[in-house]
């Protein structure tokens, strides 16, 4: 026998299901007068620094309908490349931006909008600079654990191919699952979740 | 989303140990239905953490409401509550090091006592309860601990199989300190025999793994001729030191 490591089981996962918006957005979801504002719907503000832009963002399934019921978070670094965090320890944050934002679908055009900034490039573990990306986290209704994504963007074409994480996808053609196009001023982001399209899902 | 400055904790760095996703329900599970076309197909890319994953938003205690965390008054009229068996859901989030997570944001939702949610596309014939919204919120304490009141959800039919039916459950949505421990799960009730029958609760291929997730009834918690008591507790990724790891550049 041999001394017990004693570590406990990380709790598992079960689907956030098609009412996540009662717990996670209420007041969207027309539960009025128990939080003063949904959490998550404002990142940035006035003093915000950085370029302001939009991510309009789809989640869809493998016949390519649009989920109208899905919840996505977003979490970056600020206009720097500094994440709002604790654990951040290269320095501190833009204290007017939150770094993480929340929407859910909507319920007839199934896209989220997040009102942000444009993220700066942080470092990889081996202090190579990764290219400006967005960390996305989906759950929905059919989806069991939450799914880690990445958003790149279409006008960081060089940043892009030194990104490190990028470069570790196999076959290159679906690097552009991770690549938002730009249309008129926003960002525009489609998650396949399966398919021939099928977005990069990261086990991180 | 600050430290809070009156803690004197240090910011930890590490990495989250991999998740074990034979633990987890996997993607793909045919006899909870929305699963087949909600799923990847592809294998995912699996990535050390990067401090995209390290870091994670946190969440002050100003930012609750009084009645966040009570169920039965949060949408209820003034004097009034909601109907039910009135019950305390308490317990902690720990890590899997066994360490109690301070500062973590945990939501809950769930249904009413007849099995009906306050939600526009929900048709269940079972009565609203026009004092029970549904939704709650609180923040662990410095040791973890967490608590909140509510009513015992009741069991809620929906269209999956021609007869299947949830066990009573309450949702939980939970933050860490880094992304990468962000979690969605559900808590069930001791001595419930819907939970062997559900395919949403046997997505989770271990029963062992379903188990922890059933909260005990723990009587010692119960306020006497007021509520009975849940004990529940929650386990997030736990994180590499990182001191012998290389530094972050320009840290």
């Amino acid at each position: 026998m041999v001394q017990a490591l004693n570590r406990l089981k990380e709790s598992p996962s079960q689907t956030a299901g098609p009412y996540v918006h009662i717990g996670l957005t209420p007041n969207f979801s027309g539960i009025t007068g128990v939080y003063e504002k949904d959490l998550g719907v404002e990142m940035v503000n006035d003093e915000t620094k950085g370029e302001r832009i939009t991510i309009r963002a789809r989640v869809l399934d493998g016949t390519g309908t649009p989920l109208k019921d899905a919840l996505i978070e977003i979490w970056q670094a600020d206009s720097a490349g500094l994440y709002n965090s604790p654990s951040e320890m290269r320095g501190a944050a833009d204290p007017n931006f939150t770094g993480w934002g929340r929407k859910a679908t909507d319920m007839v055009s199934g896209e989220c909008v997040f009102e942000t900034v444009k993220p700066g490039r942080a470092p990889f573990k081996d202090g190579r600079l990764m290219a400006p990306h967005v960390t996305f986290w989906v759950v929905a209704r059919g989806i069991n654990l939450g799914l880690h994504t990445r958003m790149y963007f279409a006008d960081e074409e060089q940043a892009n191919s030194e990104d490190p994480v990028l470069a570790r996808i196999e076959h290159r053609h679906r690097v552009e699952t991770l690549v938002a196009t730009r249309e008129g001023d926003a960002y525009v982001f489609d998650i396949h979740l399966q398919g021939d399209k099928e977005t990069v899902f990261f086990d991180i | 989303m600050t430290t809070d400055p009156s803690s004197n904790r240090k910011p930890e760095t590490g990495a989250f140990f991999q998740r074990d996703r034979d633990w987890h329900p996997p993607a793909f599970t045919p006899t909870y239905k929305t699963s087949v076309l909600r799923s990847p197909q592809k294998a995912l890319l699996s990535l050390d953490n990067t401090i995209s994953e390290i870091t994670g938003p946190v969440f002050g205690h100003n930012m609750l409401g009084e009645l966040d965390n009570d169920l039965i008054h949060n949408f209820a009229k003034a004097g009034e509550s909601a109907i039910g068996e009135r019950i305390i859901v308490y317990g902690r989030v720990l890590d899997e090091r066994g360490k109690g997570v301070p500062g973590a944001l945990l939501e809950f939702w769930q249904a009413n006592a007849g099995g009906r949610y306050r939600h526009k596309k929900e048709s269940y014939l079972a009565a609203l309860d026009p004092n029970f919204g549904g939704c709650g919120r609180t923040i662990t304490d410095e040791d973890g601990s967490y608590a909140f009141r509510t009513i015992k959800p009741g069991p809620y039919p929906w269209p999956n199989g021609v007869n299947d039916w949830r066990p009573a459950h309450i949702h939980f949505s939970v933050f860490g300190h880094g992304f990468a421990q962000r979690l969605i799960t559900q808590m069930y009730f001791e001595g419930d025999p819907m939970i062997w029958q559900c395919p949403i609760v046997k997505t989770i291929p271990d029963r062992a793994a379903i188990e922890t997730l059933v909260a005990a009834l723990d009587m010692q918690a119960t306020i006497p001729m007021d509520a009975r008591a849940y004990k529940f507790d929650i386990v997030l990724r736990g994180r590499r030191s990182s001191l012998f790891e290389n530094r972050l550049e320009g840290n």
